[in-house]
């Protein structure tokens, strides 16, 4: 089976080896959950997959067969637009959504002609809108898709984030510690509710949490410095769901996981 | 309010204070009721004036400021003309606007148009500089987003860089509101017959010193408003974007 995405090479940030030469192939369909301490460029090797910039120096190899769409710890929402102008902000973007300078929910559109497809108070073009709303609804966020960002908490902002993801609708999903600035028992449902309405895409999970490679990995990698290791996932992930995060198998991979990090 | 009112009567206490205890003759220091008694005798020619001042002054700040945010935005643009450009920009800087009001009115004789190209220079830097400073700092995380989007450079900066810079555009506004006056003044005490800087020019010139201050009140005031009132439009247009 050919990879959706590989890299394989090394890095520096300067002269210091950011990480030893690895080779890291997704496997269509699935979480990859790469696991492992802050600094080891796990990052890094998610950015070369986005193919952003990263900072470092890299010698290697990248490829990727298919589009990505990026959701990071940082949900990188825009603060004068509400939910659903967040959530469609990649058609904005790309210029297929009519928008104007001025965003205009709620209410319809403050000035403009009176009649048209640009006419005050006109609803944006019906199949961007509809998925829209329809994805605000599956994150739970319905009765909020007027709302602005600063009037959000913190997972309901993520839960934005993940709808906009969904709106990008891209076969290859990276999530670059996504849930880690989360309270415990927004991050247990927000893991939940990603691996339900991701189910059908690969993913690759960036993560420094044992529990949420235990919990959502298909396959677990674990960088350190010294490289990629694989590690073995016990039972198959439920379809379209995480693995209880109080299964005992669940909780012995996370403490083997955390004494592989340790090592 | 209270804090101002107390400052205000201290100021005028002082004031006359040292008429009497120095005693000053009016054409150096007139009392504040002398600077009232020009101010109302006066009240058609300076309001005259001041009409022309400002005339001056909104439209050497419009000129002024949509030049340096057009600036700004080009500049946002090309790493490489803000290279070429940032140290010339600086390097204006250095030249002080009262040295240019004689060659401006030179070049552009003595009616409004110098009085405008010195509100235009005084307003322009400022205003680029704020803006240009806030397109540099959109959020990286919008930027990665953007980028793995699939968006192209000019959507960038409609939807993001320019939004996310208005802030600091509003801020170089405000402080060039401030400063506008000033230009157009110069501008009229090197040349020109009409503007609150002109009166006083001529009113120094016959020892006429209540009135000098009497326009100068005047000026204080009109600044004061004009920087209030693009405060307040700025919040109103741009209060979603965080100004």
């Amino acid at each position: 089976m050919t990879a959706a995405a590989r890299v394989r090479g090394r890095a520096w940030v300067g002269e210091t080896p950011l990480f030893a030469p690895v080779d890291l192939a997704l496997t269509p369909g699935g979480w990859t959950c790469l696991l492992g301490p802050s600094g080891v460029g796990k990052s890094t090797l998610l950015r070369l997959i986005a193919g952003l910039e990263t900072g470092a120096r890299f010698q290697g190899k990248v490829t990727r067969d298919r589009p990505v769409a990026l959701m990071a710890q940082d949900p990188g929402l825009i603060p004068w637009l509400d939910v659903t102008g967040n959530v469609t902000l990649g058609a904005r973007l790309r210029g297929t959504l009519r928008a104007s300078f001025v965003p205009k929910y709620p209410g319809g559109r403050a000035s403009g002609p009176d009649q048209g497809p640009d006419a005050r108070g006109a609803k944006p073009p019906a199949t961007a809108a509809a998925r829209a709303a329809h994805l605000i609804q599956a994150v739970g966020l319905a009765d909020r898709a007027h709302h602005l960002p600063a009037n959000l908490s913190g997972g309901q902002r993520q839960r934005v984030a993940l709808a906009r993801t969904l709106f990008e609708d891209r076969p290859l999903v990276l999530l670059d510690e996504p849930f880690s600035a989360l309270d415990a028992r927004t991050r247990a449902q927000m893991q939940e509710l990603a691996a339900r309405l991701l189910d059908t895409r690969t993913v690759l999970l960036v993560t420094h949490d044992p529990a949420e490679a235990a919990r959502l990995g298909d396959r677990i990698l674990l960088l350190r410095e010294t490289g990629l290791t694989e590690w073995p996932a016990p039972s198959p992930r439920p379809q379209g769901g995480a693995r209880p995060y109080d299964a005992p198998e669940v909780l012995a991979l996370q403490t083997e996981l955390m004494r592989g990090m340790m090592a | 309010m209270k804090t101002a009112m107390l400052l205000v009567v201290t100021v005028l206490m002082l004031w006359q204070g040292i008429i009497w205890l120095g005693d000053m003759p009016p054409f150096l220091l007139p009392s504040p009721a002398a600077v009232l008694d020009a101010l109302w005798i006066n009240r058609a020619e300076i309001a005259r004036h001041a009409g022309f001042t400002l005339a001056e002054v909104a439209l050497g700040f419009t000129l002024g400021a949509t030049l340096g945010a057009a600036l700004a935005v080009a500049m946002g643009f090309s790493q490489k003309l803000t290279g070429v450009l940032r140290p010339i920009l600086t390097f204006s800087q250095t030249i002080p606007v009262f040295a240019l009001a004689p060659i401006l009115t030179l070049w552009l004789g003595f009616g409004m148009a110098p009085k405008i190209a010195m509100t235009v220079l005084i307003v322009f830097f400022p205003v680029a500089s704020a803006f240009l400073d806030g397109l540099m700092r959109t959020p990286q995380a919008a930027l990665d987003l953007a980028q793995v989007m699939g968006a192209g450079r000019v959507r960038i900066m409609r939807h993001l860089r320019i939004p996310a810079a208005l802030p600091g555009l509003a801020t170089g506004l405000r402080l060039a509101a401030v400063y506008a006056p000033i230009g157009a003044v110069i501008g009229e005490w090197v040349g020109g017959a009409r503007g609150l800087g002109a009166l006083m020019i001529h009113a120094n010139g016959r020892m006429k010193t209540d009135l000098v201050f009497a326009a100068l009140l005047v000026l204080s005031v009109l600044t004061v408003i004009f920087a209030k009132a693009v405060a307040i439009a700025l919040h109103r247009l741009l209060g979603r974007y965080g100004v």
